[in-house]
């Protein structure tokens, strides 16, 4: 099973609220995680995100769901800055945690 | 409280300017200005504004004389947050392209708001606007989120066509960086608060290496390091401390080189200016200068893995060697 996000809808064309990211992650990421579904955020139309909207949307789930979090979560169309940001999240956030966990 | 604006209102001579700034009999402010010529930095502006919302209009003054350049307080709202009636007339040009006038942010439905619908009246390129929305989006953020600034965050930014940079002040007068760092991190005064704040991976709401699921401590570290690799100042003020990152120089070829440590960063720092109840943080962004935002946050994102992974070392257990 497949949950898709749109964030264009839910972000606008700069993605930066916070309390938006916070939203999405407990009401759709980690219910969709839990039942063991694909998460795909699908960035079309989103032009920049802040580090700390993604890391708002996607660390806790990481922290707690470490791979399954990591192997359920999935990007599309996201420019190369976002991109950049999710890989920066991801690496610091398995650096900050048990690197054992993730094998 | 008494504030001066002068005719050298810029980041490098920033500390001067809060040095100057007098801010005993809180409940009064009375701004004056060099009497031939006066230049401000939204620094200065966002940091006079703040302090006129926190004491109301009718406590605070436009006083002396203020020389026909002064047009431009006008321009920015200075005297709408006054008793003090503006003696300028004139034809108000198109905002547009030039600067965003004192704005207050309180939530971030404001926030948001003002992202999608002031920034674009800078008329930046698409390339430009992303790294202006982005500094402007975490800073803001900060303020909303630790400040407890009842009066919201005072923004203000100027495109300077000669030089094509881009100034932005951000001021709050909520609880300072201090307080909000003290919880977990108990510095011992504002200026180590700042550098705390500053280090990359380290906030104010855990002392968790990953940070919380709302907080990753890496905000401000990152905003000092899109001034530094732009080669511009970068102002943070809060309670009797104040550090000034200077300009990294023209003629030292390549990216500058980023530290997680603000201490090995050129700097100027204070921990004796009048204390400030609130944070102030202003940068210069060079547009020139701006090397491909992806390649930017790349080299941030480096830094900061290393600040982690070093931090974590320091606490792995050492084999015992007799």
């Amino acid at each position: 099973m497949k949950k898709i996000i749109k964030l264009k809808q839910l972000t606008g064309d700069f993605a930066e609220n916070k309390d938006i990211a916070k939203k999405i992650r407990i009401e759709k990421i980690i219910p969709a995680l839990k039942k063991g579904h694909d998460v795909i955020f699908d960035f079309t139309g989103v032009t920049g995100a802040t580090q700390s909207f993604i890391h708002a949307l996607i660390s806790d789930p990481i922290r707690k769901l470490r791979s399954d979090a990591l192997d359920h979560l999935i990007y599309k169309n996201a420019n190369e800055n976002i991109q950049e940001i999710i890989s920066i999240v991801y690496r610091y956030m398995q650096e900050s945690l048990d690197n054992d966990t993730f094998s | 409280m008494k504030i001066f604006l002068s005719n050298q209102g810029n980041l490098r001579n920033f500390k001067s300017f809060i040095e100057s700034v007098n801010l005993s009999h809180p409940n009064r402010l009375e701004i004056s200005t060099h009497d031939k010529w006066v230049t401000v930095h939204p620094a200065n502006l966002v940091i006079a504004a703040a302090l006129a919302i926190r004491v109301g209009k009718k406590n605070t003054e436009i006083t002396g004389q203020v020389p026909e350049t002064g047009r431009y307080l006008d321009r920015m709202g200075l005297y709408d947050l006054t008793k003090t009636s503006s003696p300028f007339v004139y034809h108000q040009k198109e905002e547009a392209g030039r600067f965003v006038p004192i704005k207050i942010i309180k939530t971030s439905d404001d926030q948001s708001r003002f992202i999608t619908d002031v920034i674009p009246l800078l008329y930046l390129s698409e390339k430009n606007a992303t790294v202006i929305k982005y500094v402007i989006g975490e800073l803001v953020r900060n303020v909303i989120e630790h400040s407890f600034a009842k009066n919201g965050a005072v923004v203000v930014a100027q495109y300077y066509k000669k030089t094509n940079r881009v100034s932005i002040g951000i001021c709050d007068t909520g609880i300072g960086i201090w307080k909000s760092m003290n919880n977990y991190w108990h510095p011992k005064t504002d200026l180590d608060a700042i550098k705390l704040a500053l280090t990359p991976g380290i906030t104010g709401t855990t002392q968790k290496e990953g940070g919380t699921a709302d907080n990753a401590g890496a905000g401000l570290f990152f905003i000092k390091s899109i001034a530094k690799i732009t080669r511009n100042y970068f102002v943070i003020y809060s309670g009797s401390a104040e550090y000034t990152l200077l300009k990294y120089k023209k003629r030292i070829k390549g990216m500058p080189r980023l530290y997680a440590d603000p201490e090995r960063d050129s700097h100027n720092e204070t921990n004796a200016t009048p204390s400030f109840h609130g944070t102030l943080v202003a940068v210069d962004i060079s547009l020139d200068e701006t090397p491909e935002f992806n390649d930017l946050l790349s080299s941030i994102g480096d830094v900061y893995d290393k600040a982690i992974r070093d931090r974590k070392r320091k606490k792995y257990k050492r084999p015992k060697f007799i």
